[in-house]
Parts: C-alpha cells; sequence; structure tokens
C-alpha cells in the first residue's frame, strides 16, 4: 500500500468549516513535496452532504464517515470512529486544523492507537527525504522543526493560517466519495454535551471599527487602562484588549480580540504591551496596518507589525496622544 | 472530592532566551515561573474543595528548581504535593511527561485530575487529555466552570469566538483549565509557614521509567523565526517616536 496523506476536514452543524481549506492546502503542499496521494474524511452524520464540497477540491478521494454516535460532537465518539478508519486504512499522515474541536480529541485518538501529535504547526519542510513539522514554542518567540521517531500514522495539526484557503486547489473532476459506516459501542461515549450557545449579547461590535487601540499586560495596572482610552479618543478608534486583561476584568470580555473574542480588521491596530500570542494574533492579522509598542525587541507582535517602536508605552503614549490632537487641531484651524 | 492538579515550571513570560549550543533548547539560566493556566487550574481545585470537602494534590515533573512550583502551591493552599524529579524529565514528550505522571499516581483514587489547557514553552495543547486517554478516563477541555452534580459533574466549555457549551459527565475525569475561569488568590504568611510542613513526595525517573518509552517526537532544531513582514522600525526620544509616528498615521496611513 503506498503512502498516503489524509486531511480530516471539521464541519458544524452541515457546513464545512473554513479552516479546513488551509488544511487541504497543506496536505496538497505535502502531496507536492512527497508524492505521496492525499485524502480527505469528513466526519459525522452530515457527511454525505458535506463531501461533494471538499471531493471538488484535488483529492485522490473523499471518505465520508458516518455513524449516529458522530451526531453530536463528542471526544469519544471521534476518537473511537476515526481509530476504527484508520486502522483500517493505514495512512502515513494524518492533517488537521488545530481548532478547539481538534484539540479536544486528537490527542485522545492518537494515544489510542500508541502515536504522537505534532501540534499546532506553522509549516513544513521536506529535506532529503525527512518530513519536518515546523510549531512556534515559547509562545512564538522561538520556532522549532520537529521529527517523527514513532510509527505511523503520523499526526499533524496545523496552526489557524498558517496555510492559505484560497490555495487549495480544484480537481479536474470531481474526487470518488466512499461512504465508511464505523460502529461505536454503547457506553463508549461517557459525555453529553448540551447545545451551543453564546453569552449575553456583546454590548460592543469592534469588527466595523475603523481605528483600534488594544492594550495588553504590558499596560500593568487597571488605572492606566485609561492612557490607552485618551489616545484611542484621540484617535477616534475604538478601545480593545488581549486576554488576560478581560481576564482580570480591566476591560469587558466584549473587547477582547483574539481567538476567544472578536476578529478584527481596522485601518489602524495600534498594540500597546501586547506580546502577540498566535491566540491574539489571529484577532487581528488582517488589520490593514499594525503599530506594535513593546519593551521587548524580541516580543513576537513585531513579526507582523508595520511599525515596530522597542519602548516602554508609558514614555511613548502620553507625547503619542499630545501629537494626535495637535495634528488633529491643525484640521480644525484650516 | 480528591484532585488532582498538574503544574508546570515555565521560562517567565518576559525572560530573554537564549538557545544552547547544539541550538535545541534553550539556556537554562532565565527565571522561571508558573505555567498560567496552571494556577488557574491549582485555584479551581483549592476553591472546589472549600465547596466539597477533600484533598488537593499538586504534581509537577521536572528538576529541582521545579520544587518552587510545588512550594507556592502549598502555600496557597494545597494538602500536599508530589516531585517527579530529574532533569530528563524536561525533554519528554506529552505521551511520556502524560505516562511519567500516570505511573506517579497509579496507587491513588482520584476524582478529578485538573491540567492547564497548554504550556507557554512546549505549547502541546495535549498532556491533559493524553493522561485521561492513558487512565481511561473521561475529559474536557478548555474549561471555564466546573459545578457538581448527582451524576457527576457539568462543566462550561469555551469554544472559539465567544460561544461556550456546557457538558454532562462523570466522574473521574480529566479537565485542562483555561485563563480566567476564577480570579486566583496570594498566598499568605501563614500559608508560607504551614506550607513547609506539609508532605512532599520525590519520585525519581528510576521509579517510573518502565513506564516511559522513546519519544514519539523530535525537536531537530530550534531557532528564533524569521520575519516575513517588512517591518519599520521608529527610533528616537520618545517625543520624536511620537512626531514621526503622527507623521506615519497621517500621510502613510492617512487614518489621521
Ligand atoms: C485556547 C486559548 C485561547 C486564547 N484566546 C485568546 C484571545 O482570544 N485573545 C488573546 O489576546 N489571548 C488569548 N489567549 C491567550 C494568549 O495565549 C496570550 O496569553 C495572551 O494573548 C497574552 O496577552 P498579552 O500579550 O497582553 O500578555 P503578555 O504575553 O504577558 O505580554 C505582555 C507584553 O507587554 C510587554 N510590556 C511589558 N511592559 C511594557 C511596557 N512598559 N511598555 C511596553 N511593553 C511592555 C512585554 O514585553 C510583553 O511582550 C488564548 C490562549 C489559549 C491557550
Ligand atoms: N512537566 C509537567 N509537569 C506537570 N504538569 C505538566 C507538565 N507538562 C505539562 N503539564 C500539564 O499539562 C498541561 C498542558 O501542557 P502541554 O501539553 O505541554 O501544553 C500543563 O498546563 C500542565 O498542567
Amino acid at each position: 500500500m503506498p503512502e498516503t496523506i489524509l486531511v480530516v476536514v471539521e464541519q458544524r452543524e452541515g457546513k464545512l468549516n473554513r479552516v479546513s481549506w488551509e488544511t487541504i492546502a497543506a496536505g496538497q503542499a505535502i502531496a507536492g513535496a512527497t508524492g505521496w496521494p492525499l485524502e480527505a474524511a469528513v466526519v459525522g452524520t452530515n457527511a454525505p452532504s458535506i463531501s461533494p464540497e471538499v471531493a471538488g477540491k484535488k483529492l485522490a478521494k473523499v471518505y465520508a464517515i458516518e455513524s449516529r454516535k458522530l451526531d453530536a460532537y463528542t471526544p469519544d465518539a471521534f476518537a473511537a470512529g476515526l481509530k476504527q478508519f484508520l486502522a483500517t486504512k493505514q495512512p502515513k499522515l494524518v492533517l488537521m486544523p488545530h481548532t478547539y474541536q481538534v484539540r479536544d480529541f486528537v490527542p485522545k485518538l492518537a494515544t489510542a492507537m500508541g502515536r504522537s501529535v505534532v501540534s499546532d504547526c506553522i509549516g513544513f519542510k521536506h529535506e532529503s527525504g525527512k518530513l519536518l513539522f515546523t510549531r512556534q514554542m515559547f509562545q512564538g518567540k522561538l520556532a522549532a522543526d520537529v521529527s517523527f521517531a514513532g510509527d505511523a500514522p503520523w499526526f499533524v495539526t496545523f496552526q489557524n493560517g498558517a496555510f492559505r484557503a484560497d490555495k487549495a486547489e480544484a480537481g479536474a473532476s470531481a474526487a470518488a466519495v466512499e461512504t465508511v459506516k464505523v460502529e461505536i459501542a454503547e457506553g463508549v461515549v461517557r459525555n453529553q454535551p448540551q447545545e451551543v450557545f453564546k453569552e449575553a449579547k456583546q454590548a460592543v461590535d469592534l469588527t466595523q471599527a475603523e481605528i483600534i487601540v488594544a492594550v495588553g499586560r504590558g499596560i500593568k495596572e487597571q488605572k492606566n487602562i485609561l492612557i490607552a482610552k485618551q489616545l484611542a479618543d484621540a484617535l477616534g478608534g475604538d478601545l480593545a484588549a488581549s486576554r488576560p486583561i478581560c481576564d482580570s476584568g480591566w476591560l469587558p470580555m466584549d473587547r477582547q480580540i483574539g481567538s476567544s473574542g472578536q476578529t478584527v480588521a481596522p485601518k489602524l491596530y495600534l498594540a500597546l504591551g501586547i506580546s502577540g500570542a498566535i491566540q491574539h494574533i489571529v484577532g487581528m492579522k488582517g488589520s490593514r496596518a499594525i503599530v506594535a509598542v513593546n519593551k521587548d525587541s524580541e516580543a513576537p507582535i513585531f513579526e507582523i507589525a508595520d511599525y515596530a517602536v522597542v519602548g516602554n508605552l508609558f514614555d511613548i503614549v502620553p507625547p503619542l496622544i499630545e501629537e494626535v490632537k495637535k495634528a488633529k487641531a491643525g484640521d480644525s484651524h484650516g | 472530592m480528591k484532585i488532582l492538579v498538574c503544574m508546570k515550571q515555565v521560562p517567565q513570560k518576559d525572560a530573554p532566551l537564549k538557545l544552547n549550543e547544539s541550538g535545541t533548547w534553550i539556556r537554562e539560566d532565565v527565571s522561571y515561573e508558573v505555567n498560567e493556566p496552571d494556577a488557574y487550574a491549582l485555584e479551581e481545585a483549592l476553591r472546589q474543595r472549600e465547596k466539597h470537602k477533600g484533598e488537593v494534590v499538586v504534581i509537577t515533573s521536572g528538576p529541582a528548581r521545579a520544587q518552587q512550583v510545588l512550594r507556592e502551591a502549598l502555600a496557597k493552599g494545597a494538602d500536599r504535593a508530589i516531585h517527579l524529579e530529574d532533569e530528563k524529565f524536561v525533554g519528554l514528550d506529552a505521551f511520556n511527561t502524560a505516562k511519567a505522571i500516570a505511573a506517579a499516581i497509579k496507587d491513588e483514587p482520584f476524582d478529578l485530575i485538573f491540567t492547564g489547557l497548554q504550556s507557554d514553552d512546549y505549547g502541546y495543547a495535549q498532556t491533559g487529555v493524553i493522561l485521561a486517554e492513558l487512565l481511561g478516563w473521561p475529559h474536557a477541555t478548555i474549561i471555564m466552570q466546573i459545578e457538581k452534580t448527582d451524576a457527576g459533574i457539568r462543566v462550561k466549555r469555551e469554544l472559539e469566538a465567544g460561544y461556550f457549551q456546557f457538558v454532562d459527565m462523570p466522574l473521574p475525569a480529566v479537565l485542562t483549565i483555561q485563563s480566567g475561569i476564577n480570579k486566583l488568590r496570594y498566598a499568605t504568611l501563614i500559608g508560607i509557614k504551614q506550607a513547609k510542613n506539609k508532605p512532599l513526595r520525590k519520585v525519581t525517573l528510576a521509579e517510573v521509567g518502565g513506564a516511559i518509552g522513546n519519544n514519539l517526537q523530535k525537536i531537530e532544531r530550534l531557532y528564533v523565526p524569521q520575519k516575513t513582514k517588512k517591518t519599520e522600525y521608529i527610533e528616537g526620544p520618545a517625543g520624536e517616536v511620537a512626531k514621526k509616528l503622527v507623521d506615519k498615521l497621517r500621510n502613510e496611513l492617512r487614518v489621521l
């Protein structure tokens, strides 16, 4: 049997999670480098209705993995169902997006098979026949190239945004879809998930904001938020924050930017004392321009900043407020 | 309820990191702190004990320096501690770390095990889930609330983009805890004093070595990531930086 690559796409309530296209793009890139055929799997009762959409991409085959037990997501059912499928398929590589759902079940699945997961990767390298997967460590301050030391299947998850969804190539003709029924015995599923919900309606919608001043833990104390607010006011923008600021209750949750908060794309995103952890970056990297102020010259936020100020925000922000006010006042006086 | 909390010592958030000579790990001469979500996991365990009685045990796997994490946890109110102490524990992958922890607690009947949702250094986001599978227990990840119910527990999972979900599950179980689930307490002076007399069991590599296998993944090299974006650095005294920035905002970005 040839070595194959299998992408397990993610769906929610019958809709494909967009990040799945990124993982397919990753799979196509690895297939290009290794020459291994690429297949995909859709898991759940909706699998047959989603599979045709997936099969439109350049893939050798698509599997629709079905069982009533996969109706609602549980880690027990997903691990059991996929384990059954993988045990017969034996792919070399299994790729998934590093979503909350995947990180909930993939370590369990791999462990049940005595295998390991290289998680949250941002790329791959194919060096003299060896596959390496690149992942961030130390909150993005360093990167590591990681190889597998054990037997296949090798499990890899890719970080949101690591590959471009629009790079997922369409196939010349639709890939064949095969339905695979898996048996999940009574008693395997122990968790009882309830409905997914959103907390009380968000009062602040930052998705339309043109200018955002965002504060991170570098602001040090709650009372210092005031200077960021003054800067936001001077610029005519909105105030936002990284997660720890909202966790501390210094700003309400609906001002949080990132994977568990809002995703924004303003003309200007001014990050004050934010380190640039990936979970924050996914929420703001679409900004037209990013200005970062951070006292640590190696802070990962500088990797995506258009303008960087290495320095103490408490030195920079007060004169910045004055200069902004001056510039604006200049306007009104003609 | 008898609760185990897995706590890891990691380099301090703003510690400057230097690579070792072989470029496979960092130089160890940095300052360390408790992995942030693990501190929240401990706090949650203490709160559950205050409500339902029982015991809170903390465990870490790491070299001698990692004992600091356990001392702090005992000072905050944990009842006792377990230290898997060896330099070699640092280089284990998540599979082996979980195996070592499972081996160290094999004779203890816990109701709940808490881990942080991920470590700040490795960032595997796996150890807790692997541990659950090794023990044959159910698990739930990224937890923001825990209530005891007649049949077990009801937990609140954080999902992406502001969504949540309640999950009912039986005990024993493993939960991975998200930062912000509660408000952290500080250690009191009395707590710090009392901690000195609390039991701390050391477990050697030899004791759990039989349970650990070869790492299934290997860090070939570690490096400072290459910048992909062209970043313009604005330098000078603060006043000048402010002027230059405003000039950019006005003339290049046209947002002023
Ligand atoms: C599943 C999951 C979901 C998450 N969701 C989110 C999310 O939605 N949003 C989010 O933001 N995070 C999220 N996080 C947390 C994220 O990983 C980081 O922990 C967080 O973004 C860090 O916030 P920060 O940059 O403010 O703090 P830190 O990482 O502590 O950084 C503070 C920065 O301030 C700088 N600094 C300190 N003092 C000064 C000064 N005087 N002047 C200038 N700079 C200074 C420091 O150099 C440092 O870089 C999530 C994490 C997980 C695991
Ligand atoms: N060496 C360790 N000692 C104790 N707990 C650990 C260790 N490594 C990981 N953990 C726990 O597992 C969680 C997830 O870590 P990771 O899988 O590395 O992201 C951490 O937040 C800790 O609670």
